[in-house]
């Protein structure tokens, strides 16, 4: 339920940039979202979609996710796993002393003018 | 025809955010005002621990609240009245958190300026308040016994980004399958520093526990 608060921060990032390199218009927006980043990506482009024709810079611009999987490194065993199949625990060895490598990025990969 | 140019941006969203909260955290460390972001579920009982807390503290420190919210400004009005300290109402205007700009706007009302302790009570939901950082020096949550124990494990980011997790209502815990000890469990699962007070702000219980512990942070804060 963020989704549009974080849409508006694209917004703001992208007219940055489009400024900086003298663009007028952004034909796509391509985003790398983290499995595990609590962002939907449906909901993403939905707000995307609203958000976006509101602005002359951005009118019928494309908004594409990339989803990264998630995947938590273990401290006790030094293998990988995947986060959303197995959580906080290792699966390899029952270790807690586990860590997000992956997974939680909320980023814009590039744009297309 | 010119064809398609790709810029290259590899940003996260919230870089800028997390930039202005820096320089929010290291502008409140030079004013010596302590700023704890307080969040939770929607009737958890932010405003009365809040209440409980502030009349425990408001003789030894100098205490203001900022109350954010989607609409209204009962909870600004309420803890004014119950309190008598300084409290305002931030609009967040139909969104469901507080990032570090509309903080620091809040802070710069003039009736906040020589606090030593600012609570944010940010919008009650366990999902988009701990995606911001607010520029607070400590992020502090409140789950209540109806809730259930398991909420650690549902909304992962919301715990592991909190160092004091309040369980308020305990009153009510003969009526609930609330295992209190399963829950720090979970709390330590998702952050083994986090300091888990039991309170009840119904009665009063536990929350000298809860004030003491802020006082105690207030005054590391402003001496090292």
């Amino acid at each position: 339920m963020h989704e549009l608060g974080i849409v508006f921060y694209i917004i703001r990032d992208v007219k940055q940039v489009a400024e900086e390199n003298h663009v007028g218009h952004v034909s796509n927006v391509v985003m790398d979202i983290g499995e595990v980043s609590t962002v939907i990506p449906e909901y993403l482009t939905d707000c995307w979609r609203w958000a976006a024709d509101r602005e002359e810079l951005l009118k019928g611009c494309g908004l594409k996710v990339n989803v990264i999987p998630a995947v938590t490194h273990c401290d006790g065993c030094g293998q990988d796993y995947g986060t959303v199949q197995h959580g906080k625990i290792c699966p390899h060895c029952g270790s807690e002393n586990t860590w997000l490598l992956r997974g939680n990025e909320v980023e814009i990969k590039e744009i297309e003018v | 025809m010119d064809g398609v140019r790709v810029i290259e941006i590899k940003k996260s969203v919230f870089a800028d955010n997390d930039r202005d909260a820096e320089a929010l955290r290291a502008e409140l460390k030079q004013r010596g005002v302590y700023l704890l972001n307080l969040m939770s579920s929607p009737g958890s009982g932010k405003t009365t621990t809040l209440i409980r807390t502030i009349n425990l503290l408001k003789d030894k420190i100098r205490i203001a609240v900022m109350e954010a919210d989607i609409d209204s400004d009962v909870d600004a009005v309420k803890i004014r009245e119950a309190t008598g300290i300084p409290s305002i109402q931030l609009h967040t205007g139909g969104m469901c958190h507080l990032d570090a700009e509309m903080t620091r706007q809040g802070l710069d009302n003039i009736a906040l300026a020589d606090a030593d302790l600012v609570v944010l009570e940010n919008v009650g939901n366990l999902v988009c308040p701990a995606e911001f950082d607010t520029g607070a020096v400590c992020n502090a949550m409140i789950l209540s016994v109806p809730e259930g124990d398991d909420k650690p494990l549902k909304y992962p980011l919301m715990f592991s980004v909190c160092d004091v997790v309040v369980i308020n209502k305990m009153d009510v815990l003969p009526y609930f399958d609330f295992d209190l000890e399963r829950c720090r469990e979970y709390v330590r699962l998702r952050n083994p520093k986090a300091r888990v007070i039991p309170v009840c702000a119904k009665t009063g219980e536990g929350v000298d526990a809860f004030a003491a512990w802020l006082l105690e942070e207030v005054r590391k804060w402003k001496e090292e």
